[in-house]
């Protein structure tokens, strides 16, 4: 029979929580040492510094980035923007001088490998067959207002200085930074940053008609820790603060309140240890664990709790109501555990480690959250000073929640429709949602980064998309056919829309066959042969001063060069993506054999959404399987394990759905979302179709008195599950970072839609199911009112 | 094969005459050039300072009087993904007529095809930007490149200009920092600072034998005095007294690029002078 299971477990918890109160003391002791033992491990936890973390080693496109980065220069950077703020533009005595003055800064940068600036530019000129390469500024002071205005002519002129150090109206300019990190220590970049806002600083000391903006790749990567910490600071110390408020408020008790934040603590710290132990390196979302075990955790104590205080106002005395708690409890909090880490393990799917990483230690935490609330729970509330006052004779319990029993019942069928259209209605938005990636967005306005780069790209682009163009042979790139097709590729970069300056060998070229011919205006053109072509190469890279090689433009053998496009700072991702495809199409149109896939942090975060749904897929069906094999299990039915699926996929897809209506786009958490959600909405229904089951079964309770009964034994707990997970989540939108934000925001939607549809559909679908078996469903519900009578007085 | 009495006297007497002509040549030369110029600025007013200059000035004095030199060489490019390109080049030298200049020297790009025959003449000065000329074959003249860089990649290596030119005394303050062993070998580690101005580096660490005073390794320091790359010297051979290592070897350590400079046979006193080292003959070299 079913039910010796059913005992055999219930025996099993009844054995458990009896010795756990027995062995109290060793049980605290235990719990204790163990979680410091694991927990110390936790100060071995590292903040990532750079944004290549969100990317698996397996990515193609973090994968190619690599290659073109070990044939040209690496690009990390820091940029800084000057704006004067006198309104007479950049090409003034002061401001030059702040360029000069920071451009010899920029040198004592912690692994700088180049600082390129207005000043410093390596400006060639011809007097006869004199070829002068000189600074374009050189103590900017002695200016006289007509040298100023030749600079500026010179620089507006110039295709690598404007747009990219230099607005097209003169009024803004940029120096550039280069750094090469060793990759030792995380503390490379943060002491590169600081030493940069240091110079910053003093530029706009020394130069009160300054704003000085410092953004770049490396001011990025150092924002990731920053927000890490932020989110790690601020919301963990808030979340902490929220949940034990609630779990006040819903256990109406000191102790009790006490004795779960005990068990919360110890699960976070238990997991946190265990990120340690694992060498994890913080980043995203995996820093925001704390807040998601917090909030799961709590789960397992207040269904125990409740139960206990439902069993104490029923008359029992503390030590059996502890142990009759853990007993009805033992089965969902064990299901529902399960399936909240399956819903987490799945992320180890993710193409992206942090998100890996998120996975691992929340299901680690929720494994303890889960084992000390059936063992140190009991053990605590055993040595709680908890007093219930039994209920009087008379006095109802769980009125409200039979109301809405009875109103569901009552209107089973306007509900299932309703439900049923709304969530039809929603999820057929979530075609229009867009996928986007923008990393300046990735940041909340209160972090410096975000702060800075969106004063920064007001002047000058922020996305660069880089192409290693192959000209088919060693020395190739000298090839006049080569060149032209270069040229007329750069040409159409040039008109393309977002597209703000395009760094290409063809104007240098260009430049070089000017200057070598008397800089005759009319050869201002690309050479037209080879040998003429490598000859000027040569010249070139003779002229070349410290820290500029060839080796940034075009590859060692001279078989291929590089192409920068750069893209405003408002570009969509949506819009970044066509670009590379119309990219794509030029070279399949124009020149195949010169067809280079795009590479950049740029490309990488433009197809990292892609890349974690097409990674979540198999993670997400793996997980759907999981838990409706454990609902199969745990309900003992097959139908009803797999109708438990139906309320929790809708309110996961009608969030999705909603999101698109309100948001129309979304980062690349969105694919970490489903499967989170499923293992944490799931829960609901493990205890409503629990009691709803336990009722049918046990009691031979009709449809309907276990709708009945499952509303009123579990609907408040739900309730306040619900209030504590949305909660939680949403604190989540507070994080310093958007994908976190976003996760958190849309899971919360999932959780109340799972609320509401566990509510208002999930009984009517039973109820239409019991229709459908010819059961009679008793609407004004009066033979439960008798049930629970009989069971009272029995 | 046996040979006769005659050959013997002859060889003998063919072998005195070389050698008294080069010991002519070699006073000759000595008598030329004026005494060794001490720069006061060089050598400094500290006693490690003077040490220092004292090391390097024996060291940089050991190939006195070489005259002129001609090689080929080949350059080997490697970057940090591992891939690599060749360039063959020659470069004749002409020796300094006192401390107070730098060395004059031509060098003619053999390979890649697409540059034979270039040619770069190159004046350089202790303190002041060196003088080039560039002859383009493709372009059939000559251009004057008139640049303060000097610590520029030299051709798309890890060389720069100025690293060729190691040996100017003057062209830097010193150092003495103290005594190691390295590869079986005592030698005199000695700091030198740039004089010049525009230099890329802020200092060099060299490593100077004490059997023949060659140097042996050099670091250089960047303008935040972070180590940027170190040169390796080896496969020393003696030309008549005076020591040339044929392996040179540069490693970038902030890009992970290196450069190999692999010479071939010295050839000393070839017969150059100061008219194979103006600006007219640059279209002559190929």
């Amino acid at each position: 029979m079913a039910s010796t299971a059913k005992n055999r477990m219930d025996a099993f918890a009844v054995f458990l929580a009896t010795w756990m109160i027995k062995l109290r003391w060793l049980v605290i002791i235990a719990s204790i040492a163990v979680t410091a033992a694991l927990g110390q491990n936790a100060s071995k936890l590292e903040y990532s510094n750079n944004y290549r973390t969100f990317f698996s080693k397996e990515n193609p496109e973090l994968q190619a980035f690599e290659e073109f980065q070990g044939t040209y220069t690496k690009n990390d950077n820091l940029l800084f923007v000057l704006e004067p703020k006198d309104g007479r533009g950049a090409f003034t005595n002061e401001t030059l001088a702040a360029v000069e003055r920071l451009t010899e800064m920029g040198w004592q940068t912690p692994f700088v490998l180049r600082v390129d600036s207005v000043s410093n530019f390596q400006h060639t000129y011809a007097i006869g067959d004199d070829l002068i390469v000189e600074d374009l500024v050189e103590n900017a002071r002695d200016l006289t207002p007509e040298e100023l205005q030749e600079k500026r002519a010179i620089a507006l002129a110039e295709p690598l200085l404007r747009e990219q150090l230099v607005t097209p109206d003169g009024g803004v300019t940029a120096v550039n930074v280069v750094l090469q990190y060793p990759e030792q220590s995380l503390t490379e970049v943060p002491e590169a940053v600081a030493a940069a806002r240091a110079f910053r600083d003093e530029i706009e000391r020394e130069f009160p008609h300054l704003d000085v903006h410092l953004t770049g790749t490396s001011a990025l990567n150092n924002a990731f820790a920053e927000a890490s910490l932020d989110d790690f600071t601020l919301l963990v110390p808030l979340m902490f603060a929220i949940i034990i408020v609630s779990a006040a408020i819903a256990l109406r008790s000191a102790s009790a309140t006490a004795a779960t934040t005990v068990i919360i603590i110890l699960s976070c710290v238990t997991a946190m240890g265990f990120a340690g132990l694992i060498g994890v390196e913080l980043a995203g979302p995996s820093p925001s664990a704390p807040i998601i075990i917090l909030t799961l955790a709590i789960a397992d104590s207040i269904h125990i709790l409740i139960s206990m205080r439902r069993a104490m106002r029923d008359g029992l005395e503390k030590r059996s109501a502890i142990i009759e708690a853990v007993r009805i409890n033992f089965l969902p909090v064990g299901v529902t555990s399960i399936t909240t880490i399956v819903g987490f393990l799945s992320l180890r799917f993710s193409d992206s480690p942090p998100f890996q990483d998120l996975g691992a230690i929340t299901a680690v935490g929720i494994l303890a959250a889960w084992i000390f609330s059936i063992t140190l729970l009991p053990a605590l509330l055993s040595l709680a000073p908890i007093r219930i006052r039994p209920r009087a004779a008379g006095e109802a319990r769980g009125a409200a929640m039979l109301g809405l029993a009875n109103f569901v019942i009552r209107h089973s069928r306007v509900l299932l429709v309703v439900m049923g259209l709304a969530s039809a209605t929603l999820i057929s938005f979530i075609p229009t949602l867009a996928l986007s990636d923008q990393w300046r967005e990735y940041f909340a306005p209160r972090i410096e980064f975000r702060a800075e780069t969106d004063e920064a790209i007001q002047h000058f682009g922020f996305y660069p998309i880089e192409y290693s163009v192959p000209a088919g042979e060693p020395g190739g790139i000298s090839d006049p056919a080569f060149l032209q097709k270069l040229e007329a590729y750069t040409e159409w970069l040039r008109e393309q829309p977002n597209v703000v300056h395009v760094y290409s060998f063809t104007d240098i070229m260009k430049r070089l066959n000017k200057n070598l011919n008397g800089d005759d205006p009319a050869y201002y053109r690309l050479p037209d042969n080879r040998e003429l072509s490598a000859q000027y190469l040569l010249l070139y890279e003779l002229s070349l001063p410290f820290g500029l090689d060839l080796n940034d433009r075009i590859n060692i053998d001279k078989s291929a060069t590089r192409v920068t496009a750069t893209l405003d700072g408002y570009v969509t991702t949506e819009r970044v993506r066509e670009f590379l495809r119309e990219s794509e199409q030029w070279f399949a149109d124009n020149a195949p054999e010169m067809a280079a896939p795009p590479t950049g942090p740029q490309v990488m975060f433009t197809f990292i959404a892609q890349r974690n749904v097409e990674s979540m897929i198999s993670g997400t069906t793996l997980a759907i399987a999981a838990i409706a094999i454990i609902m199969i299990l745990s309900l003992r039915s097959l139908s009803m394990g797999l109708i438990s699926l139906i309320p929790n996929a809708l309110p996961i897809l009608s969030a999705f759905g909603l999101w698109a209506l309100l948001f129309g786009e979304i980062g690349f958490s969105v694919a970490a979302v489903a499967a989170i959600s499923l293992g944490i909405v799931i829960d609901d229904t493990v205890h409503f179709l629990s009691k709803y089951m336990r009722a049918r079964r046990e009691s031979g309770f009709s449809c309907a008195d276990s709708i009945r009964y499952a509303f009123e034994t579990v609907g408040v707990a739900i309730i306040v599950n619900t209030v504590v997970l949305t909660a939680g989540f949403m604190m989540l939108v507070f994080s310093a970072f958007k994908i976190n934000m976003e996760m958190g925001l849309l899971t919360s939607m999932s959780i109340v839609f799972a609320l509401i549809l566990d509510f208002l559909f999930l009984p009517a679908f039973l109820l239409l199911l019991a229709r459908f078996s010819g059961e009679r469903i008793d609407v004004k519900g009066d033979s439960y009112v008798q049930h629970a009578f009989s069971k009272q007085t029995a | 094969m046996s040979s006769t009495p005659f050959q013997n006297r002859l060889l003998k007497s063919l072998l005195a005459a070389a050698l008294t002509l080069g010991a002519l040549s070699v006073s000759a030369a000595a008598q030329d050039a004026p005494a060794f110029t001490d720069d006061p600025a060089a050598k400094g007013d500290t006693p490690e300072a003077h040490q220092g200059y004292e090391i390097a000035a024996r060291s940089d004095r050991t190939d006195f009087g070489f005259g002129d030199s001609r090689v080929d060489a080949t350059m080997v490019l490697r970057n940090a993904a591992g891939q690599s390109t060749e360039r063959s080049l020659s470069f004749s030298t002409l020796e300094k007529v006192d401390e107070t200049v730098g060395d004059k020297s031509l060098v003619i790009f053999n390979s890649p095809r697409d540059v034979e025959g270039t040619a770069l003449l190159s004046h350089a000065n202790i303190l002041d930007p060196d003088d080039q000329w560039l002859y383009l074959p493709a372009l059939k003249r000559v251009k004057r490149i008139s640049s303060a860089n000097k610590s520029g990649p030299f051709v798309g290596s890890e060389f720069a200009f100025e690293d060729f030119t190691i040996t100017e005394l003057n062209k830097f303050t010193y150092a003495y920092v103290g005594e190691e062993e390295m590869d079986g070998m005592t030698v005199d580690v000695v700091d030198r600072f740039p004089r010049y101005e525009r230099s890329g580096y802020t200092k060099q660490r060299s490593w100077i034998d004490q059997d023949i005073y060659q140097a042996r390794k050099l670091e250089f320091y960047d303008r935040r005095g972070a180590l940027l790359k170190t040169l390796t010297l080896s496969d020393y051979r003696e030309y008549d007294g005076v020591w040339r290592a044929h392996t040179l070897s540069m490693v970038n350590h902030q890009t992970g690029k290196e450069t190999d400079l692999v010479y071939g046979d010295f050839s000393f006193k070839t017969g150059l002078d100061e008219g194979d080292f103006v600006r007219g003959v640059l279209q002559r070299v190929r």
